[in-house]
């Protein structure tokens, strides 16, 4: 894992110190809000429904197991006994008190973390695949990059007003679990044909009120000038993004507006200006290979007698062999596997923990996976590296706290915002139509004979909860003071993006599981075979059947 | 019918305008403005909250009387008052029972 430096330390603790002396003056009144509310806003601190939010950057979705007992800490101590990891990798707790969060920030920077960043009109925390280094399909790891970027965009004194927030998304593989098609700037690590890295470049991706895909605007980058081009991309989008109306000031309306192959000239042009002045910022293959250390993985030794372990384990036990099915993927090392623990269990809170929830995780990836969790986007928690041989004990584990449900991928692996429940801006809640949807499809087998489905709900048309690129998305929208829910179809985040198309009228809070089941059923009646996920029938039969099972019968009665 | 509401500075805990001008922890004991007078007298004792740095984010909420009670008419106003209806034991439904309930 990468470690601080010096200049890290230094940094943070800086930081801590300004914030805690900006905290101070604005509860002893020497600072009103309108002074306050951008200095709290640039430290994670939002004031959302209840209270006030802090939310804690978890770069690239990599934790130890002592951040994490951090984490778990600081809900116990400050918060109320739990954590909400989020689609950015981050995780918000939802009740802290300003006199205390100066206090947090101090136990956080203890561990090597921070909040700075997590919001406001700056480069947010880069996101990356959250088997990076642990993948088969993988070029590379990308979070050396992404720790890169994040050292380069730290308070980067350019790129801190920017015409609005800006987020990077980073993979290595080529199958995107980093959605990187949704970001302001996606990069996908991959080699050339002389075997030299390097990335392709895409730019504009983003979900809000105006989603769009990402635009391929370079094939290949080689990997010393990430930094000299990306530079470019954000001078481009500093001078010329909008600052006259904030829907309008993300990167994705510049590029649609200029048009891809203008905007693409214009960021070549200015890497070429970039390359001739004195202010390249070539990457020295030794700095490179430097950050690339500290991720290097763990030493992983032969471990080969899980290969037969785990197969009488699974016959014993209905529940392990499920949960091998559907939480456990191939590693690199054949004698190893990655493992989703899901926070998704049948009718909870997505992406919720609890703090000795985080604890025993923290306490099963020292003995068993290395010290190493990820956060995924999908609002789950990773253990990169574990045994075959230990995924038994890691299982058993894991039912202990409650957290073995064997639904990574499937329907009730469901995205879902804070919604109304605690998010200031909503419309509608997200979370309760989440329990609700995953408790009616909590049966394991239904799930299982539906396979890959990824249902995403967002509050609001901001689009936290990846509603557009949800196969099946919900977005709540308020309707005369009650909540109504449309559904989009068709949505994907992976390699091949595309934003989900709406089908029809809303529904309201009562109807919106049926409308659910309903469209699942209408699947399940038209897939070619059961090989055919719900994605690809989707993308085979169009809308119609789907509008016809959803409003066909209302129409004609009507 | 409106009352009006704001967070509280120092923890951010939700808090409407009460008749006695404190900053009541429920809902229940809001004071209701019925006219444009009331109204302008809550406004600025709002706007002294503020500059008193007792509460932030002041703001109207529209409601109605059912059963005496004064109820938001809007249901983000209705979780802000009694907490996440996902979560009953958290906020302020958990600390003060029916007081919280809007
Ligand atoms: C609770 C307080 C939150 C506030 C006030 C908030 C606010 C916003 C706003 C205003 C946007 C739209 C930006 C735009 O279109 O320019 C947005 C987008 C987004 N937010 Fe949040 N959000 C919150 C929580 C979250 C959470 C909990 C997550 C993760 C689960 C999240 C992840 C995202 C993502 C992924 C997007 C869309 C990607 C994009 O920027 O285009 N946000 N948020
Ligand atoms: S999508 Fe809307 S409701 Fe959901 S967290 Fe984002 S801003 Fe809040």
């Amino acid at each position: 894992m990468y470690r601080y430096d010096e200049f890290d330390h230094a940094f943070v603790a800086e930081r801590v110190a300004e914030f805690r002396d900006q905290a101070e003056r604005r509860l002893a009144g020497e600072l009103t809000e309108d002074q306050f509310k951008p200095l709290r806003l640039m430290n994670g601190v939002y004031l959302q429904l209840h209270a006030y939010m802090l939310r804690i950057a978890i770069p690239y979705g990599t934790l130890s197991s002592k951040q994490l007992r951090m984490l778990a800490h600081i809900a116990r101590t400050y918060d109320k006994g739990y954590g909400h990891f989020t689609t950015r990798q981050n995780i918000q707790f939802n009740w802290p008190a300003l006199k205390d969060i100066p206090v947090i920030l101090e136990e956080l920077a203890s561990v090597e973390m921070h909040a700075i960043q997590t919001s406001g009109n700056c480069i947010r925390n880069v996101t990356a695949d959250h088997f990076a280094g642990a993948a088969v399909d993988e070029t590379a790891d990308p979070r050396p990059y992404a720790e890169i970027l994040r050292q380069w965009s730290s308070v980067h004194p350019e790129f801190s007003y920017l015409p609005r927030k800006f987020k990077i998304a980073v993979t290595g593989a080529e199958h995107d679990r980093a959605a990187i098609q949704t970001h302001d700037i996606g990069l996908h690590v991959k080699k050339d044909g002389d075997g030299k890295l390097g990335f392709a470049v895409y730019v504009g991706g983003g979900q809000g009120r105006t989603p769009m895909v990402a635009k391929r605007i370079r094939d290949f980058l080689p990997e010393e000038d990430l930094l000299t081009y990306t530079t470019a991309i954000m001078r481009v989008y500093n001078l010329h993004g909008r600052r006259d109306n904030k829907y309008k000031a993300r990167i994705k309306i510049l590029v649609h507006e200029t048009g891809t192959e203008e905007l693409t000239r214009q960021v070549e042009a200015e890497f070429a200006a970039l390359k001739l002045s004195g202010e390249e910022l070539k990457l020295p293959d030794a700095d490179i290979r430097a950050i690339e250390n500290y991720f290097a993985p763990p030493a992983l030794a032969e471990r080969a007698e899980g290969w037969a372990s785990v197969v009488a384990e699974r016959k014993a036990d209905a529940g392990f062999d499920a949960w091998l099915r559907r939480n456990v993927h191939e590693h690199r090392h054949p004698d190893y596997a990655s493992v989703t623990i899901s926070l998704k269990g049948i009718g909870e809170v997505p992406g919720d923990a609890t703090d000795a929830q985080m604890n025993a995780i923290a306490d099963l990836a020292e003995r068993f996976a290395f010290d190493e969790i990820r956060v995924s986007h999908e609002q789950n928690l990773i253990l990169p590296h574990v045994a075959r041989a230990d995924l038994k004990a890691v299982y058993d584990a894991l039912v202990a706290i409650g957290l073995h449900t064997p639904n990574a991928g499937l329907v009730t692996d469901i995205i879902a915002c804070p919604g109304l429940d605690y998010c200031a801006l909503a419309n509608a809640r997200s979370i309760s139509v989440a329990q609700e949807i995953s408790t009616r499809f909590g049966a394991q087998e239904r799930q299982e004979e539906i396979g890959d489905l990824k249902i995403k709900i967002s509050g609001c048309i901001n689009a936290c909860g990846h509603h557009h690129v949800g196969h099946i998305g919900i977005l709540g929208v308020e309707k005369k003071g009650t909540e109504l829910y449309q559904i989009t179809l068709g949505g994907s985040a992976d390699e091949n993006t595309s934003i989900g198309q709406i089908v029809g009228r809303g529904f309201t809070a009562e109807e919106i599981t049926d409308a659910i089941e309903t469209v699942v059923e209408t699947y399940l009646a038209n897939r070619a075979d059961k090989t055919e996920d719900f994605l690809a029938a989707y993308r085979r039969l169009g809308a119609a059947p789907f509008k016809e099972a959803l409003y066909g019968t209302e129409a004609r009665a009507a | 019918m409106k009352i009006l509401t704001a967070n509280r500075l120092m923890d951010g805990e939700a808090v409407w305008l009460a008749a006695d001008h404190s900053w009541a922890e429920t809902i229940a004991h809001a004071d209701v403005a019925t006219n444009a007078d009331a109204e302008a007298r809550m406004e600025a004792i709002g706007a002294q909250g503020i500059a008193a740095n007792l509460v932030v984010d002041v703001n109207f909420v529209d409601v109605e009387l059912i059963d005496g009670k004064a109820v938001p008419i809007r249901l983000r106003e209705r979780i802000r008052a009694a907490g996440p209806t996902i979560r009953r034991d958290l906020g302020k439904q958990a600390a003060h029972g029916a007081e919280s309930a809007a």
